[in-house]
């Protein structure tokens, strides 16, 4: 059952994401730029974690997940430090992400030839 | 008459795009977009029966494994097949992050290492970086200020 939810609720975000490039004529770095502010302002309301209890990798693996963990690790070091803990917890989440992306980027880039 | 065509220049183009079929572009965005997400529940189910993971941080692993999937099918030229189908369903999964980075790191190999891979890396996914920073500096430093009179 979590499995169709997630398929569901993750394809339910591309059509959103499908309309921005066929109506509004967005380009797909538009688009995922707009979904990171989306999920970060959903998480800045508290509806994000919500969704995510709801969805699971539904909402997780979409970009718009980005901006909710980039505000979510913000915010709990906020808690303790304060106002610079904004700046001190923003990658604490995303970080596994983000290094993931650069190190396998960079290794895909060295091993393989460009194609077309 | 010059000039009028440069105003009137979308209009007269328009009946020269093509047309894009919006049901279907979103009936196989959502199929994809779909697939996608409905593999990561099955990476997350495994991370969490397997190891010592909890609710919280299994995205971090399911994130990471699916991007380590996109960039060896961006290197194997596959996923731009799978991008020209899907078009955002293919986007707006993590894996396109990774897809956007990998691809670009690929396109300007013949520069170099230094001056091609690394420094185009973030070309299209810089965006997603600065924009999701920004906002998510902005709506925090809101809610700590909303938190700390609440």
């Amino acid at each position: 059952m979590e499995y169709l939810i997630a398929f569901v609720t993750g394809g339910l975000i591309c059509i959103v994401g499908q309309l921005l490039l066929d109506i509004l004529k967005f380009t797909p770095a538009h688009v995922m730029a707009t979904f990171v502010i989306i999920g970060s302002i959903l998480d800045g309301f508290g509806i994000y974690d919500k969704f995510i209890e709801f969805a699971g990798a539904g909402a997780t693996v979409p970009i718009t997940s980005f901006g909710h963990s980039l505000l979510h690790g913000a915010m709990a070091e906020a808690e303790k430090h304060g106002f610079i803990g904004i700046g001190m917890g923003m990658f604490k989440l995303t970080s596994g992400g983000i290094s993931a992306a650069i190190v396998f980027a960079f290794f895909v880039a060295l091993i393989f030839k460009p194609k077309g | 008459m010059t000039n009028s065509i440069k105003h009137n220049y979308k209009d007269k183009v328009k009946d020269f795009h093509p047309n894009p079929h919006i049901f279907k572009n979103c009936i196989k965005a959502f199929v994809v977009g779909g697939l996608i997400c409905a593999f990561g529940q099955v990476l997350t189910n495994f991370y969490l029966a397997n190891f010592n993971f909890t609710e919280e941080t299994v995205g971090n692993p399911t994130v990471a494994t699916l991007i380590l999937i996109s960039a060896i099918l961006t290197g194997l030229g596959y996923y731009d097949i799978i991008g020209q189908f899907a078009g955002a369903g293919s986007a707006v999964p993590v894996t396109g992050f990774a897809n956007s980075m990998a691809s670009a790191a690929l396109e300007y190999k013949s520069e170099g290492i230094v001056l091609g891979i690394a420094t185009n890396m973030f070309k299209l996914a810089g965006s997603v970086i600065v924009f999701g920073v920004v906002s998510a500096y902005v709506v925090g430093i809101i809610r700590y200020i909303f938190n700390m009179f609440m």
